[in-house]
């Protein structure tokens, strides 16, 4: 038997939710915090979402939502058209394609090997900003929105872990 | 056991099917890179239609987030409000001084205007825009702006806080632009350095003191001395406080500019009649030319 079109529907929201809690953390990301000593440092957020999804559930956000949403990051960042679409790619890319060796390991392994990812995704972005610039950017603050970014990793996989099981524990 | 096969066929071309749209996309953020590196006018406006299509979304967000920094605003100021009245105080004193003698020299200004029949500069018009979205990136310095061109922001034009200038616009949609910080790696600005008339050209690198470039003569800049807009370029009118200069050492003079960045919520865009710098914009293609390539983009 078919299932009814509201079930559908519903389905069809919840498989939605992994592109949309990576867009919510792109836009707050942008928000103007105001913060003395904060402002130009902000942690990799939307990096983390794509890098959460592509390990556990690769089919919601697949490599072309991964690219959309780094095109989206360029625009509303200020980078050069492209950068943070081709890292965010690779993130998911790398991420989806070992996602078999995360399954039922430790958060401490996740950590570990997003940590070695965020790092990579960060020096590739400065390596591409600075051959598009033509001059090295300081890397200072990238070291420090790398630390951030390693320092709210728990925090927001604990959140992401509680969306995926408030909405797609069955879909 | 034939379907089987079957089935295992089309897991191979599903699998094939993916590597080859990733392999695509991969090109296509490349192709984006180097497109972006000719300043396409197609990916300027791409990026403006975008930016305006989430502008209300940003400007929804930034308002709770502009309360909750007010809040803690306020209780830090709390906190050291007796230092604070100490300080206001003694800098009053020193600004009543000031007061004076800006009145004194604005009278005398006014005659010595009349007699030589100074052509007086314009009026500038100006819009007060807000700030919503600032993605601090370690990659460039800008901010998103709930104005746009329905609202009588253009390309160039400089934006101020308070008496400050801050940088210039850079990328205008309908309903939102971005704001080139001067701290921006892009951003170049002719100033002047107020005590000795230096002339010499602002170029941020992305740190928080921008460098003195191309500075003109053989110049006595020391610490502490004011930089202002210069008149040259015709870009920005004469005379806008930049910053003071922070360090000179080792031939990398340094400027730390009056703004604050993590105080900026609303700017005053700023319409001075004049150019302004013009960042992306291209002379006109010859009439000929264009008639080429309009034909070319047909076929």
């Amino acid at each position: 038997m078919k299932p009814s079109v509201w079930v559908r529907m519903d389905t069809w929201v919840r498989h939605l939710v992994p592109v949309g809690v990576t867009l919510v953390l792109l836009l707050l990301t942008a928000i103007p915090t105001r913060i003395p000593g904060l402002s130009g440092i902000i942690p990799m957020l939307p990096l983390m979402g794509v890098y959460y999804w592509a390990i556990y559930r690769p089919d919601l956000l697949p490599a072309w939502s991964a690219f959309l949403i780094g095109l989206l990051y360029d625009i509303i960042g200020g980078t050069p058209l492209g950068v943070n679409a081709l890292v965010l790619l690779s993130v998911q890319g790398i991420a989806a394609g070992q996602r078999r060796f995360f399954l039922g390991k430790s958060f401490m392994v996740a950590w570990w090997a997003f940590g070695l990812l965020a790092a990579a995704a960060a020096g590739a972005t400065w390596l591409l900003v600075t051959i598009l610039y033509g001059q090295a950017l300081d890397a200072s603050p990238v070291i420090f929105d790398y630390l951030l970014t390693m320092g709210l990793f728990p925090l927001l996989t604990w959140t992401l872990a509680r969306t995926q099981m408030a909405f797609l524990k069955e879909v | 056991m034939k379907q089987s096969g079957a089935v295992g066929r089309l897991a191979t071309l599903r699998l094939l099917a993916q590597r080859f749209a990733f392999v695509s996309l991969v090109v296509a953020a490349v192709a984006l890179m180097i497109l972006g590196k000719a300043d396409i006018v197609l990916i300027e406006r791409t990026r403006t239609a975008v930016a305006d299509a989430i502008a209300p979304m940003l400007d929804a967000m930034s308002r709770p987030a502009a309360t909750i920094a007010e809040i803690s605003e306020s209780i830090r100021e709390l906190a050291n409000l007796r230092a604070e009245n100490a300080r206001l105080k003694q800098e009053n004193l020193r600004l009543q001084h000031w007061q004076t003698v800006a009145r004194r020299l604005d009278a005398e200004n006014s005659v010595l205007h009349d007699h030589l029949n100074v052509v007086p500069d314009p009026d500038p018009a100006f819009i007060t825009a807000r700030v919503i979205g600032d993605l601090g990136s370690a990659f460039g310095h800008s901010m998103l702006l709930n104005a746009g061109s329905h609202d009588g922001v253009r390309k160039g034009q400089a934006v101020l806080s308070g008496e400050a200038l801050i940088g210039y616009i850079a990328e205008v949609g309908d309903r939102s632009s971005r704001l080139l910080l001067l701290t921006d790696i892009n951003a170049k600005i002719p100033v002047l350095v107020e005590n000795s008339r230096t002339r010499a050209i602002l170029s941020g690198d992305n740190k928080a003191r921008p460098k003195l470039n191309y500075v003109a003569g053989n110049p006595s800049i020391s610490v502490g001395d004011r930089v202002i807009t210069a008149a040259s370029g015709a870009a920005f009118p004469p005379g806008l406080p930049i910053g003071v200069i922070a360090s000179t050492a080792e031939g990398a003079i340094r400027v730390e500019p009056f703004v604050r960045r993590h105080e900026l919520e609303f700017v005053a865009v700023v319409d001075f009649g004049l150019g302004g710098i013009l960042p992306f914009e291209k002379p006109a293609m010859p009439e000929r030319r264009r008639r080429a390539s309009d034909s070319g983009a047909g076929n």
